[in-house]
């Protein structure tokens, strides 16, 4: 099983010609993503390792029957974009890109609701289900296929901790980058109720960070709907109020969003909290 | 990007929503068309100011003059008062407060109105504070107003008055690409007007692009911040006194908690981001030294980002122009050995995991 990407995952690229569509359709097909198409105004009939170049993702789709696309494009055209996929009939959209002002991301969020598709991100790293399909810019050498779901709202700190999983032999069912911005299309709760559904899944990790209210949601959650094993890790403990600590969403705004009242919430629904990164690996080992 | 009083009532005017006629004040000379009394309002990006002593009635031009030269200048919580924003007084009947805010949970404009203006909004109870969400692929219709305006009880005249106002700081917080447009407060006058005394408005940084005619205004930022983020370093000044640099906003954040751990604090917050690029390292570095810092702890994780690239390119930067502060390395992933040897041939510390870093770094730095 895993969630939002699988086997049956077929993969169109927007944005798939400049330098980072091109690196990472790469990396996508050596972890064994089926990369089916691009999409690259002006550019059809190219090919990026093999994989075709359409002018739209319309014709990506009836082509190739596309049913997922990772959006690569620059901020200012992103919103387009999502919109252009969305209506191409795309039922998993994973937007990588940073830097969208969020009331484009606000519409095209609302936008996949209306239209029943799954969007994640944006300044997402993207979704891993080792063995199965990656979509986005997560590093495929630190996965081990196994049963541990992972949440995170950042990039490179997931790494470290689905690494320190797959050093202790913990695999991943799937890893989602639900991405560092104020709004984003999969919370905390949306990605809960698929690692619950899911057979593979045994045990659920979710990274957050200061900002916003979705880890106290997502504690609330646990409680009324959630019967698997969750740990977490917060980062932004000492972070001061007010300041944006690097990724959009991370401020503690009007005293709001504190790492102690997610903290809080989480040991509430009996959630533990790991004081180091690398620490998660052990709490879900001694569970275990 | 938080916009100065002064410039927020500049865009109501643009859209048509009162404000009391007013003028930035820069000399006494300045003082000349208005009308006593009025008030003296230092123009700082933060809130508290009337308690500093930032906002001054007056009530004639010997006292307008005394008051004037006290506020210019004056330090209201870390902010200097660069500009003075002069109002006539008007005569208040009712104070209301309204905002429109992002609500990240519902990602939805929130339209918050409360008949308690005046007031810091935080010290309203919540049972005194209407809500109401507006879907923006649809954009604001009339039963979203009328469902909180009604609930304020005003005069029906007042009623249409706020009503019309709401409708415009909405136009507004779409148009503006705003993450914050408060009015606080909004008055009803003796004579039945609807005027906005106060304004806050605070414009997504990302949208900026597509705003020419805000001039961009970086009057929250130190110094070194400005250059950092010039150069589209995330960089952030902090009060401790260990320079912190990871790749990745998360990481870095859970570095400086590790510190803190270890009764270290993290003086600087630098985002390397995803890059390798030698020339990014290198700016991170000569901004890092800039700040002074007593320690610097290294911290990266290599995915994508390859960690000998980011090596060499912080040995380039130490072998050619020196540093004169321990630096701690913690290194992961991607070609970690290679990365490893080549920062211990640059005379750097290297530890062996993020606890055993963040110990080192704090007793350095005069913690633990």
């Amino acid at each position: 099983m895993a969630i939002f990407v699988d086997d049956k995952t077929k993969v169109v690229v927007q944005g798939a010609t400049g330098h980072q569509g091109v690196f990472h359709i790469g990396e996508m097909l050596d972890f064994g993503t089926k990369v089916v198409a691009g999409v690259t105004p002006g550019k059809a009939g190219q090919e990026v390792h093999g994989v075709p170049i359409f002018n739209d993702v319309k014709d990506a789709v009836d082509e190739t029957s596309a049913n997922t696309t990772l959006v690569l494009v620059p901020a200012r055209f992103a919103k387009d974009a999502v919109f252009e996929a969305l209506d191409a009939g795309i039922r998993t959209v994973v937007v990588i890109t940073e830097n969208i002002p969020f009331h484009d991301a606000m519409e095209f969020v609302h936008y996949a609701k209306y239209k029943g598709a799954v969007l994640v991100g944006p300044n997402s790293p993207g979704i891993a289900s080792p063995g199965k399909s990656k979509v986005g810019i997560l590093p495929g050498g630190i996965f081990l296929k196994g049963n541990v779901g992972v949440a995170s709202r950042s990039g490179t700190l997931t790494y470290e901790i689905v690494n320190s999983l797959s050093e202790k032999g913990m695999g991943q069912s799937t890893c989602v980058g639900l991405g560092g911005d104020p709004i984003t299309g999969t919370s905390f709760i949306g990605a809960l109720d698929a690692f619950e559904k899911d057979k593979e899944t045994k045990a659920v990790v979710l990274v957050g960070e200061i900002g916003g209210a979705s880890e106290e949601e997502a504690a609330e959650h646990i409680i009324k709907n959630i019967d698997k094993p969750v740990f977490a890790f917060i980062a932004g403990r000492t972070a001061p109020p007010g300041k944006r600590m690097g990724h959009a969403g991370a401020i503690i705004a009007r005293g709001k969003g504190t790492a102690a009242s997610k903290i809080k919430a989480f040991e509430k629904a009996n959630v533990k909290v790991a004081k180091f990164p690398t620490d998660i690996a052990d709490l879900v080992e001694k569970h275990d | 990007m938080k916009l100065f009083e002064y410039r927020g009532k500049e865009l109501f005017e643009k859209h048509d929503i009162s404000v009391p006629k007013g003028k930035l004040v820069k000399n006494e000379k300045d003082f000349s068309g208005l009308n006593f009394p009025f008030v003296l309002k230092a123009q700082v990006p933060i809130g508290g100011r009337g308690k500093a002593g930032g906002i001054k009635s007056v009530e004639n031009l010997k006292d307008a003059k005394e008051n004037f030269s006290q506020i210019m200048g004056m330090n209201i919580r870390g902010y200097t008062v660069h500009k003075v924003l002069a109002e006539e007084k008007v005569d208040i009947e009712k104070e209301l407060y309204l905002s429109i805010t992002l609500d990240r949970s519902k990602r939805m404009p929130l339209i918050m109105i409360s008949g308690e203006g005046g007031m810091d909004i935080e010290s309203v109870p919540d049972e005194k504070i209407f809500k109401e969400w507006v879907n923006p692929l649809i954009g604001i219709q009339s039963f979203n107003i009328r469902s909180v305006v009604s609930k304020l009880k005003l005069e029906k005249e007042e009623g249409k008055g706020v009503a019309k106002v709401i409708s415009k700081i909405y136009k507004l917080f779409r148009e503006y690409d705003c993450e914050l447009v408060e009015i606080n407060p909004l008055i009803i006058s003796k004579d039945g007007k609807v005027m906005a005394l106060d304004s806050k408005i605070n414009i997504n940084d990302d949208a900026l692009y597509r705003h020419p005619d805000i001039e961009p205004e970086l009057v929250e930022l130190t110094p070194l911040e400005k250059d950092a983020k010039n150069k589209g370093i995330a960089f952030i000044q902090l009060d401790g006194n260990i320079g912190v640099i990871a790749n990745g906003a998360g990481l870095t954040m859970a570095t400086l908690d590790a510190l803190t751990h270890f009764k270290g604090y993290g003086g600087v917050f630098l985002d390397l981001g995803g890059t390798d690029d030698p020339e990014k390292v290198k700016q991170a570095f000569e901004l890092m030294k800039k700040a002074k810092p007593k320690v610097i702890f290294l911290n990266l994780f290599g995915g994508i980002t390859r960690c000998d690239t980011v090596a060499k390119g912080v040995k380039a930067v130490i072998t050619k122009e020196g540093i004169d502060c321990p630096v701690i390395t913690r290194i992961k992933g991607c070609n970690e050995d290679i990365a490893k040897d080549i920062l211990k041939d640059a005379g750097l510390i290297t530890a062996a995991t993020l606890q055993d870093a963040a110990q080192k770094s704090s007793e350095l730095a005069g913690g633990a």
